[in-house]
């Protein structure tokens, strides 16, 4: 089954065309790594896909809607696209549980004490039980990111959607975020992942995609991008990073 | 001492009005604030222009003409009439209005952009955003500016006298004339104000204390 459909996306901010003409489609359960110099548009991407950033053209569709069309209740889409930002913008002024069960507490039929439990649920699957009273100024920078990660599954989403999770975090809080992408791919949900992670890309992805200058240059099975680059700009860009 | 024991009590009703005027005022004035301040961000250039309009000519004319214009000025076409009580509150809370819909603006620009795209990401709408993430964070860093104007606006009750109204300062002003003794009377009054003043400003502290930033 398709989750995202893109065709032909383009975002210009002003007169600059950041994403230039962009189609892919993404199915379910696959987990797409995105890869680029910084400035190519790939954070810009992403942020497309749940109509964060205004698209300019184009379309996006999210398990078949059409989230440029201005009629769509975009608040209900985003309900099944989780996301993860770089600087994990938690509510400092919520608890760790607060923060997790906001938004289904808001949005969510279910009742309270079943979306309590199912936090601590997803607060043991990020290791933070204990930390469910905290508050987020109290943790570490990979600690955040995981509440950050439990808190969007708290939706249940059926995308998660990752900008850069590790770039704004010390080398040895990397790993305990990994594992918990690494978690969440083998049980089966979909992912987009902006990554400079190259070996995470390359153990976790399904499928690597090379954006550079606002255009999706190549994409292919990590294997084969890394191993045999296709195209110049790819190869150009692998050799300094790898 | 019996010309401060004598005046106590007209001081004391002349403080009740004050702190009623005050009180209402003040709240009236927090809640135009937050609506002018929403206004002026709301993704309406419309509703921008009328909420600056708004902000602008308060800022841009005294108190005191406010007051003649609402009390007299108003007043003066017919349409309906305002007692002076009425005519200080609205005065009070108006003015009030257009300062803090400034502190409550910036307070909410103060905010990473990050919480409203993290919060709308859930599915939060604009609204829920608002309500229950920004507003939150803003108010606590508002608090201590919030708590200048009020203290600002209190003391501009006392220009409410010149329209007859029986506020603390009137009362003081009727004492000193009656006593003779202008100069006991007006620094009980000052010492008066003061106090409230400093009564105010502890409980903003104490409240501060209590939404501790995070």
């Amino acid at each position: 089954m398709t989750m995202i459909r893109v065709e032909n996306l383009k975002k210009s901010f002003g007169k600059i065309e950041v994403l230039k003409d962009m189609s892919t489609v993404i199915e379910e359960k696959e987990v797409v790594c995105v890869i680029g110099p910084s400035g190519s548009g790939k954070s810009t991407f992403l942020r497309c896909l749940n109509r964060l950033e205004e698209i300019t053209g184009g379309h996006v569709y999210i398990e078949g809607t059409d989230i440029t069309n201005p009629k769509v209740d975009i608040n209900k889409v985003r309900q099944d696209v989780g996301m993860v930002f770089q600087q994990f913008n938690l509510f400092p002024h919520k608890s760790v549980l607060e923060n997790i069960t906001l938004a289904p507490m808001k949005l969510k039929k279910s009742d309270k004490k079943a979306i309590t439990e199912k936090a601590y649920e997803l607060l043991d699957k990020v290791g933070l039980r204990e930390k469910a009273n905290a508050y987020p100024g109290e943790l570490s920078g990979g600690q955040k990111q995981r509440v950050a990660i439990a808190r969007a599954l708290a939706m249940d989403p059926k995308i998660m959607l990752f900008d850069e999770p590790t770039s704004a975090l010390d080398p040895e809080m990397v790993g305990d975020v990994l594992d918990v992408m690494k978690q969440l791919a083998v049980e089966g949900m979909t992912m987009v992942i902006v990554t400079h992670e190259m070996g995470f890309a390359r153990e976790v992805g399904d499928r690597v995609m090379f954006i550079d200058g606002g255009y999706i240059v190549e994409e292919n099975v990590p294997a084969e991008l890394f191993g045999n680059p296709q195209h110049e700009r790819t190869k150009a860009f692998l050799s300094k990073v790898l | 001492m019996d010309t401060i024991r004598n005046a106590m009590p007209y001081l004391m009703e002349g403080l009740q009005v004050t702190l009623y005027i005050f009180i209402i005022a003040i709240i009236l004035g927090f809640i135009i604030g937050l609506i002018v301040a929403l206004l002026r961000l709301a993704p309406f250039k419309i509703l921008n222009w009328i909420a600056k309009f708004f902000v602008d000519a308060i800022r841009g004319t005294p108190f005191i003409v406010q007051l003649f214009f609402i009390y007299f000025g108003l007043n003066s076409l017919g349409f309906f009439s305002m007692d002076n009580t009425t005519a200080g509150i609205v005065t009070v809370a108006i003015n009030a209005g257009a300062y803090f819909s400034e502190i409550i603006r910036a307070g909410i620009q103060s905010i990473d952009r990050g919480q409203t795209e993290a919060a709308r990401s859930l599915g939060l709408n604009a609204t829920q955003n608002m309500r229950y993430i920004i507003l939150p964070q803003a108010f606590r860093r508002m608090l201590p500016t919030i708590t200048n104007q009020a203290i600002i606006s209190l003391k501009d009750t006392s220009l409410l006298s010149v329209i007859g109204i029986a506020d603390l300062t009137q009362e003081g002003r009727i004492q000193a004339s009656q006593t003779f003794e202008a100069f006991t009377i007006y620094l009980t009054l000052g010492v008066i104000y003061f106090i409230v003043i400093y009564l105010l400003s502890m409980l903003a502290s104490f409240v501060e204390r209590k939404f501790v930033l995070r």
